[in-house]
């Protein structure tokens, strides 16, 4: 059995590396396999799972990696991910991928789709618009027979028609790995000495690589072997991360947070992972089953409009109830509207709500984390010391 | 857009009078709601239903036509740092601050008294995403009724029948109940098709005036001159007959000066000699607008066309026009092939036909901090269109409110060079790399 450093050894490894080696090796050993990139923040894998082909998260280069060409593809008031991103291709590095999706999070990433276009007219490319409209009859239709056109793109990419029996098969595994997603979080929440965040945040990118099977497996095995481990509670808040779910903050900023004598109990990091809170059924039509699902059992976050003023940010007052958070921390990289618009409203509704709050913002490269350990830190002691609850 | 404050030594031909009269008397009639029981809807101008909104008695206000004025005025920097005070990042879009920031002060209109509240929120998500958030940040304020009309993203460069299919079953299905139910006027179909045919014809002679700037010298300047020219097509006119006789009228104010062999107007008057013809790309900055206009005519040189006189709806690139015909499908085309709802591939060819048709000897981007939507891919955008087309590109980054983006020395100076390599390359110099 492994043991919990192996695996995070492993899954490190994994997140490091920008070669995606791994995912060339899934590749290369049948000459029939294509793989699919995806970028943040929610694109049906379930799809490209049926047409035997890999689903491949690409997370920006983080910060181990020199942008070199990406920056004069962009301005400087412009995140860096689409930017280490337009990096990692000009560098050949995602040579190997077949296709890649756009999802529909924001206008950076959405223009980003018509550069890879541009740049790369060779691969499939499809921007993946979701409805913002939350009516079965409406948005739903929509997003069906957008399913519909995608299931069409990837058939074309691999020759191969998809079945509806590989669908229901895909949504079966899928909803498997969601499970043990929730239950690696909910262990993370209920015992978050036992899992960090950081050993956490690798244990779900290492989804982002591996097929899916090998991620449940990995799971399965991280919840095994941290049950095993002695690790010592210490006396830390419970605080929340919102607003990171497109560009990844480096390892650092989370174990900077965690230094600082945070529990994070809840995050929004590959919210991929999470976007559906139900599982999907594995009977009827597979396609209306997936648009059913996004429509009314999917996660809220800010690429998603909410359709009711009264409910926007409730959804992480739940969190923070469920979870026993005692505050949230806004960690939104620079120039990221989607998270930076909604905060004001989401600070107003914990306001509302008398749940302490910060923010600050990084970048993927971000390299000091002292100021962010000392707001962490001050915010940290600010709930122990002052709060109603303490 | 048609919001210029007014200044003694401009020079105004009758449109630009007409103009004036429309929207003094729109403004008129959106601060004197509380006398007249009219209801207002607050709607975006790319895919602004304007057609719709009328057949319910309402009128439409726009924020960012609201954040123009207020950096026309100057005052849009003020209004900016009280909404980042609030808790808005210096990051996001500063139409979405200036407006916050406005609505903060009173929501005063140009002509001194407040604007009323809006009784619907009409949230058109067309070619922006901060559109959907700006409108979940309105409806916090006011807590007014809301309703969405999204519109699928042209990523591959086409409309399909299922994007339609769901922007009409939107239109039907939550749009026009809304409406209903705000205005309590039912929806008449055969008042849209009327309207339509309004906007159609006003449409063909907007496209005229467009096209008027092939000739050389052209008679117009399709950036600066353009915003004034696009505001009764993007804002609250689109589908009446004042919009038709703007329109006439401008159109035959240009033909004039076709005729007459004369260059466009400038705010100290007709341009004498035409130099350099370029295609612009992105929208204006509005706090120093007329500084920055001078920079150009100055040297000589003259928008002949530019993208964002389509961000409000494209009407000469492939011939769009409202249709009475198919009214609600109509509708949904033109917030479908709105120019920020384009893919970028679409607007590189855009681009690249304007360089050509409009015989440009280069291409200018003025690339906005606030607009990712425009902003984002510009960079590509000129490298392909440089490649393309031989001619040499330039890139100026401002903002469009904030009047701390504007550096006038900067960019001055690098609208100079600028000049300068075009007539390097017109000599037949080595090629160019972009400014």
């Amino acid at each position: 059995m492994k043991t919990t450093a192996e695996i995070i050894e492993h899954c490190q490894y994994l997140a490091e590396d920008l070669d995606f080696t791994s995912a060339r090796d899934w590749k290369a050993a049948d000459p029939s396999r294509r793989v699919v990139g995806y970028m943040p923040v929610y694109v049906p894998r379930e799809l490209i799972h049926a047409a035997g082909m890999l689903p491949l998260g690409i997370l920006g280069g983080g910060d181990n990696m020199e942008v070199i060409h990406g920056d004069a593809y962009y301005q400087s008031y412009i995140c860096r991910i689409p930017r280490s991103t337009i990096e990692l291709a000009v560098t050949k590095r995602l040579d190997f991928v077949d296709g890649m999706l756009f999802p529909s999070i924001c206008d950076v990433i959405r223009n980003l789709s018509g550069m890879w276009k541009l740049l790369l007219p060779d691969v499939y490319v499809r921007y993946f618009d979701v409805p913002q409209n939350f009516k079965s009859n409406i948005g739903g239709t929509y997003y069906a027979q957008e399913l519909r056109e995608l299931k069409a793109g990837l058939e074309g990419i691999s020759g191969q028609p998809i079945s509806d029996e590989a669908i229901r098969r895909s949504i079966a595994v899928y909803n498997e790995n969601r499970k043990l997603v929730n239950a690696v979080y909910d262990l993370r929440a209920r015992s978050p000495w036992l899992a960090p965040s950081w050993e956490v945040y690798l244990l779900m990118r290492a989804g982002m690589v591996l097929p899916v099977e090998d991620h449940s497996q990995l799971m399965t095995d991280y919840l095994a072997a941290v049950e095993k481990e002695d690790r010592p509670v210490k006396d830390n808040c419970r605080v929340i991360l919102q607003g990171s779910f497109c560009e990844q903050p480096p390892l650092n900023l989370i174990k900077s947070i965690e230094l600082a004598g945070c529990y994070i109990v809840d995050d929004d990091y590959m919210l991929i992972t999470r976007w559906l809170l139900d599982d999907v059924p594995t009977d009827g039509d597979p396609i209306e089953n997936l648009a059913e699902c996004f429509i009314n059992h999917s996660t809220e976050t800010a690429a998603k409009y909410e359709p009711d003023g009264k409910r926007k940010g409730q959804y992480l007052i739940h969190m923070a109830k469920d979870r026993a958070a005692e505050g949230v921390i806004f960690a939104a990289p620079s120039f990221c509207d989607p998270a930076l618009l909604d905060r004001p409203m989401l600070a107003g509704a914990l306001e509302r709500a008398g749940i302490p709050y910060i923010s600050f913002k990084y970048a993927e490269n971000s390299g000091q984390m002292q100021p962010i350990r000392e707001q962490a830190g001050t915010f940290a002691d600010t709930i122990k010391l002052w709060s109603e609850a303490s | 857009m048609n919001t210029a404050p007014e200044r003694e030594d401009v020079i105004k031909e009758s449109s630009m009078i007409k103009q004036k009269e429309m929207i003094t008397r729109n403004y008129d009639l959106l601060t004197s709601t509380a006398e007249t029981g009219k209801k207002v809807a607050a709607t975006y101008v790319p895919g602004n239903l304007n057609e719709l909104i009328m057949c319910f008695d309402m009128l439409n206000n726009l924020p960012e036509i609201n954040a123009i004025q207020n950096g026309m005025r100057k005052k849009s920097g003020a209004l900016i740092q009280d909404a980042e005070k609030m808790g808005h990042s210096e990051d996001v879009c500063t139409y979405v601050k200036a407006d916050i920031g406005h609505m903060a002060k009173g929501s005063i209109a140009p002509n001194g008294k407040p604007m009323p509240p809006p009784d619907l929120l009409l949230l058109s998500y067309t070619g922006c995403f901060t559109f959907m958030k700006w409108f979940e940040l309105l409806r916090d304020q006011y807590g007014c009724r809301t309703t969405m009309l999204h519109v699928p993203y042209e990523g591959d460069g086409v409309i399909t029948a299922n994007m339609r299919d769901y922007v009409v079953k939107q239109l039907k299905e939550e749009v026009i109940p809304a409406l209903e139910e705000v205005s309590g006027v039912k929806f008449d179909i055969d008042r849209l098709r009327q309207n339509l045919k309004n906007s159609a014809k006003a449409e063909d002679d907007f496209v005229w005036v467009l096209e008027s700037a092939k000739n050389k010298p052209s008679p117009i300047d399709a950036y600066f001159g353009g915003v004034y020219y696009v505001g009764p097509i993007f804002t609250a006119f689109r589908g009446t007959t004042d919009a038709i006789d703007y329109y006439r009228i401008l159109r035959g104010e240009i033909e004039q000066r076709i005729k007459e062999g004369k260059g466009p107007i400038t705010p100290e008057g007709e341009m004498t000699q035409e130099k350099y013809r370029l295609v612009v790309e992105g929208p204006p900055n509005w706090t120093s607008f007329r500084d920055f206009w001078k920079m150009f005519y100055d040297e000589g040189a003259v928008v002949v066309s530019s993208t964002y006189t389509k961000v409000g709806g494209v009407y000469d690139y492939d011939g769009f026009r409202h249709d009475p015909d198919r009214p609600l499908e109509s509708l949904a085309d033109y917030c479908l092939g709105c120019y920020t709802n384009r893919n970028l591939p679409m607007r590189v060819d855009m681009i690249e036909k304007a360089m050509e048709d409009y015989q440009a000897d280069g291409f200018l981007i003025n690339s906005i901090k606030s607009c990712n939507s425009f902003s984002a891919g510009q960079l590509m955008i000129m490298r392909e269109i440089e490649q393309r087309t031989g001619k040499p590109a330039a890139f100026i980054e401002t903002d469009l409110v904030d009047p701390r983006y504007f550096s006038p020395a900067n960019i001055k100076n690098r609208l100079e060079s600028y000049f300068q390599m075009i007539d390097q390359k017109r000599q037949g110099g080595s090629p160019m790399k972009a400014a």
